[in-house]
This record gives C-alpha cells, sequence and structure tokens, in this order.
C-alpha cells in the first residue's frame, strides 16, 4: 500500500485516494483535426519510470493536487498544487 | 511433430520412469535474419508464430522473449475463457477465440485443459438485472450462448453464496455463459511453443528488444541484449509493455499500463464448480483443478509497471469475496501476485498495423486477453503474413481513436475497471 502526501491533511493511505491520470494535457482548439483530438483524449505516454500525475484525496479534503510518482517503485519524489507547473 | 503425446506415449514413458522425455520444444540462439520476429513470448506471440507457421507456411520464424515464455501476463491470469460481449465486432472476435479454445487440445496435441464449466454473472440490484438482460440478449443476438437465471438455479449452481435475506450484498439474479469456463494458463504458451516450434519457428528468451532498426522509415530488424537481429516484417506482442516498445519505435498509443492482481487460497476440496463474477464487488472466482480458489481483482487504477498488487485492491476484493461466500472466511490465501496490463479505453483490443511500416502490433487486451490468445494469435499472423487485415480484426485498428469508431465493451472486463 502506498502512503501519499496530501498537500492539505498530510501522509495518507491510498484508500482514501483517487488517481486522476496523467497531468498537464492541454486542451486543443475547438478547430483541432481528429488527429490532435484523439492524440489529446487518449494518446499518453505510459511511462516506464517518473510519471507526472493528477491524484484526489476522495476521502479526505477532497482536493486535488499533482505527484511526480515512479511507476516501477511507485516512489513519489514531488507534490505540488493542482494550478501549479511541474519542478523541474 | 516428432514426439507425439498420446496415451500410448504416457504408458511408454511410465516404463522408463518417465525419465526420458524429452524437452517439448527447442531454445534456439538467435541467427542473424528471419522472415518475421515476434517481440514478446506470451499467449499471442507465440500463437502468432504458430499460425505463421500453420496457416501460412511461413516458419522462418522467431519469437523475441526477454523473460522466459509465459512468464508474463500469460503465466499470471485467472485462465478464465468467455465469450459474453455485447457488440457484434468483439462477438465475432471472442466467439471464434473460444470455439478455437474448444478445439485447441487436439489442434496442438497438447492438453491446454479447458473446462467449460459456465460462467455465472451476478446482479446484484434492478439495474443490474436490467442491464443484464440487455446484456444477455445481445450476446444470443449475436449467436453466442447466454441464459438468464433466478436465484434458484444459483442457488444449486453456485453452493456457498450467500442468498439469505440478511446478506451484506444481496443477489437477485445473474446471467450464465455456459460454453465459458478455464484452461490451463502455462500450457497455452507452452502447447503454443512446442506446436510452432515443431514447425521451425525459433524460440529466443533471455532475449530483449531495446531499439528498432530502421531504413527509409521501414522496420528492418531489432536491436537486442543477444544482437542484431533483421527482419522485414515484425510483431509486437508486449501486453503491458506495448507503449514502452512503440516509444522505441517512435510513437505513442492509446494505452495505460495498470497492475491486475490476483489470488489463491489453499487447496481445499471441491466447493465450486463454475465461474462466479460479481461486477458489484469487483471480485470473481474460481477453483483449480488442484483445489484452490482461484481470485481475480479489479485494476490497481493508477499507472504501474511494478508486478505486485497493492494492499488496499487485496483488501476490498477478500471483502467482497467474504460478503459473497462468508463460508470461505476461514481459507489461507497462499499467493498473490500482479501483472501489467495494457488498457485502452474502450476495452477493445488493437491489432494490425502501426505508424511505423512493417511493424505490426497486437495489444489493448487489457484485463481479458488469456481468451483472445488464439484469435489474437491467427489475426496478427494474418496481417503479418499478408499485409491486409484480418476481416475479424478489421474494426479493432488503431485509427479508431482519432476517427471517434471507438467498440465501447464495458463488457470487456465484466468487472467495474
Ligand atoms: C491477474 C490477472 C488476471 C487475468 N485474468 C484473465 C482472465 O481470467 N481471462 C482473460 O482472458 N484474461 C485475463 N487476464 C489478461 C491476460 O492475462 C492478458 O491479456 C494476456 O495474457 C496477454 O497476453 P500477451 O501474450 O499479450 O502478453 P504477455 O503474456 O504479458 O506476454 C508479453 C511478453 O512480452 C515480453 N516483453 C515485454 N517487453 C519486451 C521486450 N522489450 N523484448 C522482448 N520481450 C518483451 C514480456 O516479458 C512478456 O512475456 C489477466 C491478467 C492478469 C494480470
Ligand atoms: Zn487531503
Amino acid at each position: 500500500m502506498m502512503t501519499i502526501p496530501c498537500p492539505h491533511c498530510g501522509v495518507r493511505d491510498e484508500n482514501e485516494f483517487q488517481c486522476g491520470g496523467t497531468a498537464h494535457l492541454t486542451r486543443p482548439a475547438l478547430d483541432a483535426s481528429d488527429r490532435e483530438w484523439g492524440e489529446y483524449l487518449y494518446f499518453r505516454d505510459n511511462p516506464k519510470g517518473g510519471h507526472r500525475e493528477r491524484w484526489r484525496h476522495a476521502y479526505g479534503c477532497g482536493r486535488w493536487f499533482n505527484l511526480v510518482r515512479d511507476t516501477v517503485t511507485h516512489e513519489i519524489s514531488a507534490v505540488y498544487p493542482i494550478t501549479e507547473t511541474p519542478p523541474r | 511433430m516428432s514426439n507425439r503425446y498420446s496415451a500410448w506415449a504416457l504408458v511408454r514413458g511410465a516404463f522408463a520412469r518417465h525419465a526420458n522425455w524429452p524437452a517439448a520444444w527447442r531454445d534456439a540462439s538467435p541467427k542473424p535474419a528471419y522472415d518475421v520476429i515476434i517481440v514478446g513470448g506470451g499467449g499471442h506471440g507465440l500463437a502468432a508464430a504458430y499460425y505463421l507457421a500453420k496457416n501460412h507456411g511461413i516458419t522462418n520464424v522467431a519469437v523475441v522473449e526477454r523473460g522466459w515464455i509465459g512468464g508474463g501476463n500469460t503465466g499470471r491470469n485467472t485462465t478464465i475463457i468467455r465469450s459474453n460481449y455485447l457488440y457484434p465486432e468483439s462477438a465475432r472476435l471472442y466467439d471464434f477465440s473460444l470455439r478455437q479454445y474448444e478445439r485447441l487440445s487436439e489442434e496442438l496435441n497438447y492438453n491446454v485443459m479447458v473446462s467449460q464449466r459456465g460462467l455465472v454473472l451476478l446482479a446484484h440490484s434492478r439495474h443490474d438485472l436490467d442491464a443484464m438482460s440487455r446484456w444477455a440478449n445481445a450476446m444470443r443476438m449475436n449467436g453466442v450462448d447466454a441464459e438468464l437465471i433466478g436465484r434458484d438455479e444459483l442457488a444449486s449452481r453456485v453452493p456457498g453464496l450467500d442468498l439469505s435475506p440478511r446478506a451484506r450484498i444481496p443477489v437477485l439474479g445473474g446471467f450464465v455463459q455456459r460454453r465459458a469456463g478455464t484452461a490451463r494458463h502455462d500450457a497455452v504458451a507452452w502447447g503454443y511453443a512446442r506446436a510452432a516450434s515443431a514447425l521451425g519457428v525459433d524460440i529466443l528468451q533471455n532475449c530483449e528488444v531495446r531499439g528498432f532498426v530502421t531504413s527509409d522509415g521501414r522496420v528492418t530488424g531489432v536491436d537486442t541484449n543477444r544482437g542484431r537481429i533483421a527482419a522485414g516484417r515484425i510483431g509486437i506482442a508486449a501486453a503491458g509493455h506495448s507503449s514502452v516498445l512503440a516509444a522505441l519505435a517512435g510513437f505513442r498509443l492509446p494505452v495505460t499500463s495498470y497492475a491486475l492482481q490476483a489470488l489463491v487460497s489453499e487447496p481445499v476440496k471441491p466447493v465450486l464448480d463454475t465461474v462466479v463474477l460479481s461486477p458489484g464487488t469487483g471480485a470473481y472466482l474460481s477453483q483449480s483443478d488442484k483445489g484452490e480458489l482461484v481470485i481475480g481483482a479489479m485494476l490497481d487504477l493508477f499507472p504501474s509497471y511494478a508486478q505486485r498488487g497493492s494492499f488496499a485492491i487485496t483488501q476490498s476484493i477478500l471483502a467482497g469475496v467474504l460478503a459473497m461466500f462468508p463460508a470461505y472466511a476461514r481459507l489461507k490465501m497462499l499467493r498473490q501476485w500482479a501483472g501489467i496490463v495494457d488498457v485502452v479505453h474502450d476495452s477493445s483490443p488493437i491489432i494490425g498495423p502501426t505508424p511505423v511500416p512493417g511493424l505490426y502490433i497486437n495489444c489493448g487486451w487489457g484485463t481479458g486477453g488469456f481468451k483472445g490468445i488464439p484469435v489474437g494469435g491467427w489475426t496478427l499472423a494474418h496481417v503479418l503474413a499478408t499485409g491486409e487485415n484480418h476481416p475479424l480484426a478489421e474494426p479493432f485498428q488503431l485509427d479508431r481513436f482519432t476517427n471517434g469508431r471507438l467498440i465501447d465493451e464495458a463488457a470487456a472486463s465484466g468487472i467495474a475497471h
């Protein structure tokens, strides 16, 4: 079981959280081509290693935030607010 | 096949105290070049190699596996085979697969232990009942067997299921696909490997693809830890690692990798002679021929390449199983593990060309591709051999994610993934 540091509530067990998938996807303009729209909706890097992703503290404060997490070790290397750009 | 298995062969083996059984297939060393290379020695890759040789006469083929064959999801799954899908495209695909399974032991001369013990899906609410009537009716319209069953039949088919008024999770009914069941997962990998190897296919283990070689944009080979191997056509069948291989070839897939876990209990006497699946609790179970209860879970719903399962899901699945079968409370669990599955948005596979000429892919089976091994291998072999999609695979192309023709099979998982 992972423990996840909610920026608002502190470190809590994984089953209080819900993962919202890859972070920082930008919605294309309305005149986007089918290809761009499909890329946005479905195509992902799906990296083996570091991944920037959104999480929600569903059974806690209910708020969204971002994590940088390794998809192999599950180690969390950064936590930052949902509106912020990822750390370098 | 040089060594046909039969009852007579068993008797002969017994006289030699079973000491002289030869290896079932050749563990080959890489040649510099092949006509076709398949990346991934799971069921889909091995089946593709077999059907390339058998259906198309292409035998200069290598299956390149980074670990050992069947060491991926093919050797980690809960072995359920079924074809209870909603849409005509899926019904055709999966029922073709189930029909191949029905004759696979004869086809391969290898006992894959297909057991059509039926699959029961439980309805826990009025809405479940309505949804299941629609589902079962759709299956029958597509020519696949399905029957709605009531609580009386459930009581006799699934002993131990809590149908009492006090049940924590009420069961109102369900439906059964009687032709569904289980097969031995390792045997499927080994049987295809043996049959392919006998037809001349090279199986290369401990051989990891680390890059693709291209020339004028076409794929011409792979770089591996055992050197460069050339081939004009290459098929990828790497399940949870599909995106990693796609990235090596320079494109992306509509795939996210998740851990899917399962557990087995200590072996007990026969208590359950069918497969039971509860969409409501996310759990499904069957009893193996050795007596272990084989319990499958829902996904660990965050991206992962770690082949373990989160304890949070283990807990909730066991809670679900015990709510349905209170009598199992004293069973001890022996093992828990996970495999990395390749999930796409519409829960339907992708079998066909990639953006790189000469490179083809079979992926996206997610939580349910064991049942699809025969058809996945068959259709990947077809496109590798002919350059044309097999009619069964035509709807299951990568372009559906840009033109919007998804085949949205919530039924693919059967449980709420
Ligand atoms: C716990 C669990 C339960 C499941 N239950 C069921 C079920 O009951 N019924 C059902 O139908 N399906 C089930 N599935 C899904 C099913 O197991 C898979 O869809 C199916 O086995 C996929 O087969 P495959 O041959 O595509 O992949 P795999 O068997 O995973 O084979 C892919 C192979 O590719 C190799 N590979 C990866 N990268 C490289 C590389 N770079 N170079 C060389 N080789 C590489 C891997 O080592 C692996 O052996 C379950 C899965 C899991 C994990
Ligand atoms: Zn919180």
